[in-house]
């Protein structure tokens, strides 16, 4: 098979305390993959990201990222992981108090020996990367919800990660910038060869970026379908995907 | 047939194990309750259908559109079927899709469990509850030790903001209502000591209680309203805006950055703000034994200073110290366990102000005992 695993998760069960949301979950995520986690409305897509992320720990089974379990690993291991993943949440979870540049030179000093002067410039640039050059000494109260998603992305970026992970990047969006956003998220990957895990339900976005998804349903508490979403539309292995691939049409 | 619109828009009759349910006209605004339990009375009998059968049925909203929701809930219920297809065709349709649920909730944890099973959860509430706040209390010694071998990610900036905001910017109400905590304890002191014509006395009862005690006390209360609510809101809402997620995921210490700066301003503030309320309230008493009960005002001071113990004033700084630590504490406590909805901004604010003054209490009743102890 082309591409090692980055992300590898083995009989993996999500929920919280006795509320089960999916049963011994198995796949995998390959390096330069995008790969979308899809599901309709509640079936746990944002908790699984945060499964995957350390928020929450698993309730049973183990997340390797790297080949580090994260769930077993000493601090100083899942410290080099956070550095080397960014994440995009949901509103963008800029620091309020800092203006963009202060937000994206953040991490930048903390994990980096670049000089103060180097680390503004690089700062400025990723701002530039998801177009919002000029805006560093804004403060997030300041700018549109779009904006506060790439600056978010910006800063997700700032330390080069291997992977990038997005919660529902396109909501809230207009469809021309969450087209962009999907976009850049190609660009992303393309250029920079990161590695993109996007919780989403937006088809649109599915079918643009995909490269490799697995589709959780709630019901069952499985991994109801998995691989190119393109793919999946073409073959889809029961009602319920196709349903949601095009959008409520019956077969 | 004419029909008068103020009656019963809808008709209902039994005929040999069907019944028919008849709408007619307009329907709007028509409550379904008595029609319903009338259709539910007629079941009682052998029923095997219910038939809608419009009769010339021009308007129709919701109110229709519930009768046939509940009668076709409870025909189901009752193992009968219902006929709809005389009805027009977008009724059914909203019908359809009021039954065409795709998934039930199947968590819902209302159910509460017997009374052992609550004292049981409950005091594995209260156990965890202890050792969060334990887990919480060590890792900000831990922030403490990486701050002093200077390890940490504390932003200085946060700290400066931190502290002009309890220092210079609290400096106006604690003033003004130590002043007239002063000024009511003299009040209340110099009618009991009138009686026995010891008035001026009050200028030392006045400066004992509020150096000893009142000044830190009053500068706690006051915080604890002020700053630290004001830490647990903030920091709930970064809990709210996912800010604190991302904090974590970039592996920075929520102690160093957000509780850090917050408790070192706070417990430098503290003292200082003390020892302004310690004066303040001076100057209150003053006011009232000078200008209100005519003492000399050399007199007054001159008792003032004679009743001014070094000792009791230290422990009153000692107290603001301390206050300022909990005061802290509690606000960022508070925050950083704060749920993820605007609801529990709320609760975490109630809670830190609630919490820090019992701590306080706690805290001074301990701080007496002690110093009873060793005689200070
Ligand atoms: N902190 C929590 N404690 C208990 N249950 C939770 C918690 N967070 C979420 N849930 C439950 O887990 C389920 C899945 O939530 P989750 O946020 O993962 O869904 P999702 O797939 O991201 O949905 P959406 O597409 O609507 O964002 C929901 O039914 C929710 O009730
Ligand atoms: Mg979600």
């Amino acid at each position: 098979m082309s591409g090692q695993a980055v992300i590898n998760v083995k009989n993996l069960s999500v929920g919280y305390g006795d509320y089960v949301l999916l049963r011994d979950a198995n796949y995998q995520v390959n390096k330069g993959d995008v790969f979308i986690i899809m599901g309709g409305s509640g079936c746990g897509k944002s908790s699984m990201l945060r499964v995957l992320t350390g928020l929450i720990p698993p309730l049973k089974g183990d997340v390797e990222i790297s080949g580090v379990n994260i769930a077993t690993a000493p601090d100083k291991d899942i410290q080099k992981i956070r550095e080397k993943s960014g994440i995009l949440y949901q509103s963008g979870a800029l620091f309020s108090s800092m203006t963009l540049a202060e937000n994206i030179m953040l991490p930048l000093q903390q994990y980096s020996d670049y000089s103060a002067s180097t680390i503004r410039e690089i700062a400025s640039l990723k701002l530039a990367l998801v177009g919002l050059k000029g805006f560093d000494d804004f403060y997030p109260s300041e700018i549109s919800g779009g904006m506060k998603k790439r600056a978010g992305l910006a800063r997700a970026l700032a330390l080069d990660p291997d992977i990038v992970y997005f919660d529902e990047p396109s909501a809230g969006l207009d469809p021309i910038s969450s087209h962009n956003l999907d976009e850049l998220i190609l660009e992303i990957n393309r250029s920079l060869g990161t590695t993109i895990v996007v919780v989403t339900h937006e088809l649109s976005s599915i079918f643009t970026i995909g490269s490799n998804s697995i589709f959780l349903d709630a019901q069952s508490k499985t991994i109801m379908a998995r691989g190119n979403p393109k793919e999946l539309l073409k073959n889809p292995p029961n009602e319920t995907v196709y349903e949601f691939l095009t959008r409520g049409e019956k077969k | 047939m004419h029909k008068n619109l103020t009656a019963n828009p809808i008709d209902i009759m039994q005929k040999e194990g069907t019944i028919y349910v008849v709408p007619q006209g307009s329907v709007l605004h028509y409550d379904s309750q008595n029609d319903l339990r009338k259709i539910e009375g007629y079941t009682s009998g052998d029923v095997k259908q219910i038939t809608f059968l419009p009769d010339n049925l021009q308007q129709w909203d919701s109110s229709l559109v519930l009768l046939v929701f509940m009668v076709k809930q409870m025909a189901q219920a009752k193992n009968i079927s219902v006929n709809l297809e005389k009805m027009p065709q977008n009724l059914r349709d909203l019908v359809d899709m009021a039954f065409a649920v795709d998934r039930k909730p199947e968590h819902k944890s209302n159910n509460r469990g017997g009374i052992l099973e609550q004292v049981g959860k409950q005091t594995s509430n209260i156990f965890s509850a202890f050792t969060n706040a334990l887990n919480f209390f060590g890792a900000v010694f831990v922030g403490l030790g990486r701050l002093l071998s200077f390890r940490s990610v504390m932003r200085y900036i946060d700290f400066c903001s931190a502290l002009d905001d309890c220092g210079p910017k609290a400096l106006a109400i604690v003033s003004l209502i130590s002043f007239l905590v002063g000024l009511i304890l003299a009040f209340v002191g110099v009618v009991q000591l009138q009686t026995f014509g010891a008035q001026i006395y009050v200028a030392s009862l006045v400066t004992i209680g509020m150096c000893r005690i009142m000044g830190a006390i009053m500068v706690g209360i006051i915080m604890a309203g002020r700053t630290g609510s004001s830490y647990a809101a903030t920091i709930g809402t970064m809990q709210v805006n996912e800010e604190l997620d991302a904090l974590q995921t970039m592996g920075f210490s929520q102690i160093d950055f957000l509780v850090m700066p917050r408790l070192l301003a706070l417990v430098l503030a503290m003292p200082i703000l003390t020892m302004l309320a310690d004066f303040m309230g001076m100057v209150g008493g003053a006011f009232v034994g000078v200008f209100m009960i005519g003492l000399p005002y050399q007199e007054y001071w001159k008792y003032a200073f004679d009743a001014f113990r070094l000792n009791n004033f230290l422990v009153g700084i000692f107290h603001g110290f301390c206050f300022g630590i909990i005061i802290a504490l509690c606000g960022c406590y508070c925050g950083l366990t704060c749920g993820r909805d605007a609801d529990s901004v709320g609760v975490a604010t109630t809670r830190s102000v609630v919490r820090s003054v019992v701590w306080m209490i706690v805290i001074t009743g301990i701080i007496t005992v002690v110093c009873q102890e060793i005689g200070i």
